[in-house]
């Protein structure tokens, strides 16, 4: 459901109680408004009704007189002005009951094997419709399980042929490899063979499917019930999205994470990445405590005293996936001429140009949801399925719009599921591409433009000028596609709400610009004064990209920082959770490394750059520590502090002793940078808790609060306290029941699942109650930049070197998640068939590849629909200089028998790309 | 007058004398440890862990006697065997906090837990009262000798796999289009 | 010296060591006689029949910690516990025994004893005052106004007594009684000074003060170890006072056939009404507070005076 439909109130009766509804809604979306319970199962908030469960049965009366009434499906039935309905009554109820015992026929019993249990919708409704006892007493229908790879568990038996899960996963999130097969009491959802799902939003089958037929596999390894999880909300650290996620812990691990929805964000969903990504919280190789150089152990007060101590000569360096906090307390520390951003020289460029268009009045940077909302997208250079996954579901859902029109003018309400994809058959909103390969969005997009990334961006340029004159041209062979170019152009200036979404995922800072020329364009075509802006949507890498670069000086790049260091401009070196080789080339890291007195590494796990480091000091993992992150947006978000760490390691801004308390920390950055200005909006107001009072980070029904730890000492601990937030590690406190922005699992009686949730919004699909914590902190300034100036072509030739992004593998930390390494694939060399044959090179062969500085040795990937002059490359978690390669590379044939080849174990099997050239 | 004597005197006589005349009867007090009482088998004492009549633990770690307990004293952890069966890593009882309610053997899908006539649990030290599964688990089947929760449950396991469990059909296949 | 006259250091000696030891083997007796008549045996672990529970509770109560709440008003605190010990063992002065063992022979001694219990009611009121305690100070409340009320028909009481004996002296009221008990003639007068006996040491069933469902243990709550012991003993004290009273003026103290010596004749006597005490407490609830207050005022009272009236004209007319 993109678009929302108008929202007139009208009146109508329910149980001869009057209620305000929204016009143009269904009965039982607006039941569920109102609060009232009403059990549904196919009817989900986000993919509207198809009516298949006969479940959310009512009665329905022509008049006020009219004593019997009908029986209608609530999900199926628009409001009307006037109507009257009873949910209680006993023919409805009656009706209710029988449904569910007819559904609950095969189901085995096995809910105390079941991880769904405890949070089951099936067990919810079943006993909201009053299913007690199992009267048939004939043969269970059982089916056979599948494989379905290291993330989802299938139990088929327990399916209720609701049919949430091929409509969220062929119909939402686009999906090929799920689908109901068989018939009748016989239905079966699952792939065509056994496999691992391919879809990156699979995980959230865990959450749609009302029953366990899908559940959270790698939670299921280390599980624990809903209820025994300690849950405080979070923001998801996979991706520059800041997605709301619930992370829960129990016996000191992290055990899962599940969606916490957010109206403007992430709504009901997640991607895999952040779903399944965070098992390196858990990494048994965690830094435990500081060390020093020979690997010696050091107790925290002399570590921290160590820090202090030479911080005075020291050059820092940021992280984007630290918070705020930590990297202002390390810019308090060293000083802001001191603190450098810790991106890489291209993503440097890319985030100047993203945060100068970020501030620019002709445009508007849209939230997931506006995004959803956009009638025609041009996507450039970014590979947004695997940069930023969650925008690519959104992406998928805008597309859609030209259907809801379609609906409109036959006058089908949006969320007649069925009826409006009837009624679209393959229309589609457009959606344009401007990629260097296939993508996972192919099979919504109008069309591909395909070439190197110089050449998109030329194309790009050439773009802007069809669509406004004013807008540089093209000199040359810019417009190789200018068939296609100009009618992109005429879709794009006619449609209501155009979306230009680019990142620094591309890496190449002319797509950039050249974005923020076609919006620029579009934005003029508008005509004068007091236009709206455009919707220019702009990605960043990390989860904090924005954020450090607001608090960083635009000179202090990574670059200038290792010049510096170099050159022996400063004595020492702190680096704040960032690992430097894989933002720089490894020859300058090395230099500067070597150029240095003492190198100070803040992290939580260990890689090349903390291998080199005198001292080391452990840094709280995201759920261990409280921090706020600014996302693509410029949304600042708070992450609570879900459980604590009992090693030495902390969050660095305490490492850095600057800072007392969080609070300090927080309002400290807001003063001192003036783009953070906003940023002390994120803490709650907690005004409304009596006496100081706290909100519980367990649930109610928290178990084994005398056992869990009487192994250790049969007299219970003190209560953990936390100082910092107005969360206790406790099951006591002030539940936060009609507070969802302080809440993380929802529940509400009768509703253990996660469907509770509609019980804290403000209606369906709506904002919480209470409104969503977090701030937006850039302000648009007053008059508008002008068009940027074409690139000029710089001339060299070779091929093309562009960073190949895979939600599994590309991120630092997730990387190192155990059920993401199941996924992941090796380093590899997306090449062009052509490229391929020209240099003797075949799928999955050891290639090396050769650039300025530098030479790795990787797999072959050779994909059909890949221009010539481009090579991309995906490092995975392999020690590879990609930035020491330069742009322009050339390709050879490696040995087979090199150690660098031998390493590559991991093959490309787990790649899911459609243009894969197999051979053989 | 008659009925004010009555109502305050006489009647606190009569009970005095009631009262009284109990110096001549029997006490019912039993002289434990001398004399030992006869323990019902639903007496609600130590709590063990039982097996199923094949010999297999029967908690399959659902947690739900630990939500049940009204003071939290039980704590376990979830594992799973390579055949699918669910069992508990660690199974731990704090007896000193126990109150012997019973709730979570009512609450046992499985009838694993279950509650002994065993009363005699003192102990000089307090930390001896945390109990393990080691310590838990006994060799029998309790006092509910026939209940197989596996049989009775669709979830495949090793020797019973997909519609062999109590009541079921014999596994649907995907590609028939009988009806 | 050590011959037993009364008034010799070994008379008051033994009486005040009778006094206290009896009062301690009273735990004992009340938890067995209690437990016999509710069926149960109690304590019969330690020493023969258990007797040895009274040494058990002893070294328990000393070695308890001696702690004074923070709160509390120091002073009062500790000197309230010491005030009812004192007075009740005060009281004993006058009792009594036999002709040989007394500590005085007091011309006022009816009057000492009431004064006495007058006095103990400062004690109740002192430990629920200094105890700054709702519960405590709630319990001092009922106390003295209970104390007060029943010390009044309780003098009246005996004045039949007196008026028959023609004497305050207690040991001249043992020896007018050698043609017959005073029980006799003065049964109602008996009833009401049971009843109000009972009330002025707040024995059950009337330990309104100390009622522990409702106020938690009343005036002593925040007592604990030997100062909570002396109230527990002074409790006892007052109960055996109260026997040894009822004994002297109303079944002729000492006084009986020749065949037992007259101490043992007196110690039949008070421990009969020691054991009735303690199968009233085993038998009979508690009344509520404005019970106890309307059943004293509006019927003992006007009972004790039409008693007295009674008495005062028969003697009278028999002169």
């Amino acid at each position: 459901m993109t678009t929302m439909t108008e929202k007139t109130k009208v009146e109508i009766i329910i149980d001869d109680v009057a209620h305000q509804v929204n016009a143009g809604g269904n009965l039982l979306q607006e039941c569920l408004s109102l609060g009232l319970d009403l059990p549904y199962f196919c009817w989900h908030p986000c993919m509207g009704s198809v009516g298949a469960c006969r479940q959310c049965a009512v009665k329905q009366y022509r008049n006020e007189d009219d004593r019997d009434g009908l029986l209608t499906m609530a999900c199926m039935t628009p409001v009307q002005p006037g109507a009257r309905i009873s949910i209680a009554d006993p023919q409805a109820v009656d009706f209710r009951a029988g449904v569910i015992e007819s559904l609950m026929i095969s189901h085995p019993h096995d809910c105390p094997v079941c991880e769904e249990g405890g949070e089951c919708h099936l067990q919810d409704m079943t006993l909201m419709s009053g299913h007690n006892y199992r009267r048939y007493d004939k043969k269970k229908v059982t089916h056979r399980n599948q494989y379905l790879g290291p993330f989802i568990n299938h139990e088929m038996n327990r399916c209720i042929t609701c049919y949430r899960c091929v409509r969220f996963y062929s119909e939402y999130a686009g999906g090929v490899d799920l689908a109901a097969q068989a018939a009748h009491h016989h239905t079966y959802f699952g792939r065509h063979e056994e496999g691992a799902l391919e879809s990156e939003f699979s995980g959230n089958l865990v959450e749609v499917c009302p029953t366990g037929v899908f559940t959270d596999k790698v939670f299921s390894e280390r599980y624990s019930r809903k209820w025994d999880l300690q849950t405080a909300p979070s923001i998801c650290t996979g991706c520059g999205v800041g997605c709301n996620t619930a992370p829960g812990e129990r016996y000191g691990e992290l055990r899962r994470i599940v969606n916490r929805y957010h109206s403007e964000l992430n709504g009901y969903f997640l991607c895999d990445r952040g779903r399944f990504g965070t098992g390196y919280v858990n990494h048994a190789e965690r830094l435990q405590q500081p060390q020093d150089a020979e690997g010696k152990t050091l107790d925290a007060e002399t570590a921290a005293a160590r820090l202090r101590e030479i911080a005075g000569k020291a050059i820092a360096i940021g992280s984007p996936r630290a918070g705020n906090e930590a990297n202002h307390a390390l810019r308090r520390l060293v000083g802001e001429t001191n603190f450098h951003g810790g991106f890489s020289a291209a993503e440097q460029a890319c985030m100047d140009e993203i945060a100068a268009l970020a501030r620019d009045p002709a445009f508007h940077n849209p939230s997931v949801r506006e995004i959803e909302q956009a009638d025609a997208v041009l996507v450039l250079g970014e590979d947004v399925t695997n940069t930023a996954p969650r925008i690519a579901l959104a992406l998928r859902q805008s597309v859609r719009n030209r259907a809801y029109e379609l609906a409109d003018s036959a006058k089908i309400p949006h969320w007649q599921d069925a009826a409006v994809r009837e009624i679209a058959q393959r229309e589609r909103s457009p959606l344009y591409l401007f990629v260097n390969g296939a993508t996972r969005l192919d099979d919504v997009a109008e069309a591909n433009i395909i070439d190197t990334p110089s050449g998109l961006a030329r194309e790009a340029f050439a773009l802007a000028h069809r669509i406004h004159a004013d807008a540089p041209p093209v000199g040359g062979d810019g417009e190789g596609n200018a068939e296609q170019l100009a009618r992109i152009a005429e879709q794009l200036s006619a449609a209501k709400r155009p979306l230009i979404v680019a990142g620094a995922g591309s890496g190449q800072v002319e797509l950039i610009r050249a974005a923020g020329n076609i919006a620029r364009a579009l934005h003029k075509r508008r005509g004068n004064g007091g236009q709206k802006p455009v919707d220019l949507c702009l990605l960043t890498g990390e989860v904090n990209s924005m954020g450090l670069h607001l608090l960083t000086r635009p000179e202090n790049s990574l670059a200038a920082a290792l010049d510096k260091l170099a050159n022996g401009e400063a004595e020492n070196l702190i680096v704040l959770e960032n690992d430097l080789y894989r933002r720089a080339p490894h020859a300058r890291v090395d230099a500067a490394l070597n150029a240095v007195k003492t190198t100070v590494a803040l992290d939580l796990l260990p890689n090349r750059t903390t291998a080199r480091a005198d001292l080391v000091l452990p840094v709280a993992a995201f759920s261990e520590q409280q921090a706020t992150y600014v996302n693509y947006e410029g949304r600042a978000q708070l992450a609570w502090q879900v459980h604590r760490n009992h090693s030495a390691a902390r969050p660095a801004w305490q490492w850095t002793g600057e800072f007392a308390h969080f609070r300090e920390a927080l309002n400290d950055c807001a003063a001192s940078a003036p783009a953070m200005a906003r940023l002390a909006e994120v803490l709650p107001d907690t005004s409304h808790l009596p006496g100081g009072g706290k909100l519980p980070r367990q649930p109610e029904r928290y178990s084994g609060r005398t056992a869990m730890k009487a192994n250790l000492n049969v007299h219970e601990p003190k209560q953990a306290q936390d100082p910092d937030s107005a969360l206790a590690f406790s099951m006591e406190g002030v539940p936060a029941r009609r507070d969802a922005t302080l809440l993380a699992s929802p529940w509400a009686p009768q509703w253990n699942s996660n469907q509770s949730i509609s019980k804290f919004q403000d209606e369906i699909n709506g904002p919480l109650r209470q409104g969503h914590g977090g701030a937006l902190l850039l302000k648009r300034g007053a008059g508008g930049a002008g068009f940027h100036p074409v690139a000029e072509t710089d001339g060299t030739t070779g091929i093309e070197l562009a960073p190949a992004w895979q939600i599994f593998g590309s991120e630092e930390l997730s990387a190192r998640s155990e059920a993401i390494r199941r996924r992941m694939t090796d380093a590899y060399v997306a090449i062009s068939p052509e490229l391929a044959a020209g240099h003797g090179l075949s799928h999955g062969a050891a290639v090396n590849v050769r650039g300025e500085n530098a030479s790795v040795t990787v797999l072959a990937c050779v994909r059909g629909s890949m221009p010539a002059g481009v090579a991309t490359l995906h490092a995975s978690d392999r020690d590879i200089d990609f930035h020491g390669l330069g742009a322009r590379v050339s390709l050879a044939p490696a040995a087979g028998d090199t150690p660098a080849a031998q390493a590559l174990d991991r093959g490309l099997g787990e790649l899911i790309v459609s243009d894969l050239a197999r051979e053989g | 007058m008659f009925s004010l004597i009555r109502d305050t005197l006489l009647s606190q006589a009569v009970t005095l004398w009631r009262v009284f005349r109990k110096l001549f009867v029997k006490a019912d007090t039993v002289q434990y440890p001398e004399e030992r009482p006869y323990m019902f088998p639903r007496w609600r004492g130590r709590i063990i862990l039982s097996r199923d009549p094949d010999g297999e633990e029967r908690c399959v770690a659902c947690n739900l006697c630990a939500v049940a307990c009204p003071v939290d004293c039980i704590a376990l952890q979830k594992t799973e065997t390579e055949d699918g069966r669910w069992y508990p890593e660690f199974f731990r009882i704090n007896f000193s906090r126990c109150i012997m309610c019973g709730f979570c053997e009512e609450a046992c899908p499985t009838n694993a837990i279950q509650l002994t006539p065993d009363f005699e649990m003192a102990e000089y030290v307090r930390q001896d009262m945390v109990w393990e599964k080691e310590d838990l688990l006994i060799d029998g089947t309790g006092k509910y000798h026939d209940y197989n929760f596996y049989r009775v449950a669709g979830k495949q396991i090793a020797g019973k796999g997909k519609g062999e469990a109590l009541n079921e059909a014999e596994p649907v296949d995907v590609r028939s289009l009988l009806p | 010296m050590f011959t037993f006259a009364v008034g010799s250091g070994l008379s008051i000696a033994s009486i005040l060591l009778a006094v206290i030891v009896l009062a301690a083997m009273l735990i004992w007796v009340e938890r067995r006689l209690l437990s016999f008549w509710q069926e149960r045996l109690g304590p019969n672990r330690v020493g023969w029949f258990g007797i040895m529970q009274v040494v058990a509770d002893m070294i328990k109560i000393f070695t308890k910690e001696d702690w004074v709440p923070p709160f509390a008003d120091r002073l009062s605190f500790v000197l309230a516990p010491a005030i009812i010990m004192v007075v009740v063992l005060m009281s004993f002065a006058v009792i009594p025994f036999t002709p040989e063992v007394g500590v005085i022979d007091s011309h006022i001694g009816v009057l000492f004893v009431l004064a006495m219990a007058s006095l103990g009611a400062y004690s109740v009121m002192l430990g629920g005052l200094s105890s700054n305690n709702k519960y405590a100070l709630l319990g001092s409340l009922r106390a003295a106004a209970q104390m007060v009320s029943y010390e009044v028909f309780m003098g009246i009481s005996l004045l039949g007594v007196v008026v028959l004996a023609g004497s305050f002296n207690l040991r001249e009221i043992v020896e007018s009684q050698a043609d017959g008990w005073y029980i006799v003639p003065q049964c109602i007068g008996f009833l009401i000074f049971l009843i109000a006996g009972v009330a002025e040491s707040h024995r059950l069933p009337f330990d309104i003060p100390e009622a522990e469902q409702e106020i938690c243990a009343g005036y002593h709550t925040e007592y604990s170890g030997m100062k909570f012991g002396m109230f527990f003993v002074g409790e006892y004290l007052g109960l055996v006072l109260i026997s040894s009273l009822i004994t002297v003026l109303f079944f002729g103290g000492w006084l009986g056939p020749s065949f037992l010596p007259p101490i043992v004749w007196f110690a039949l006597k008070a421990g009969f009404f020691i054991a009735f005490f303690i199968l009233m407490r085993a038998a009979l609830p508690r009344p509520r507070y404005d019970q106890l207050m309307s059943y004293g005022w509006l019927f003992l009272l006007p009972l004790s005076l039409l008693n007295l009236l009674l008495t005062g004209v028969v003697v009278l007319s028999t002169l």
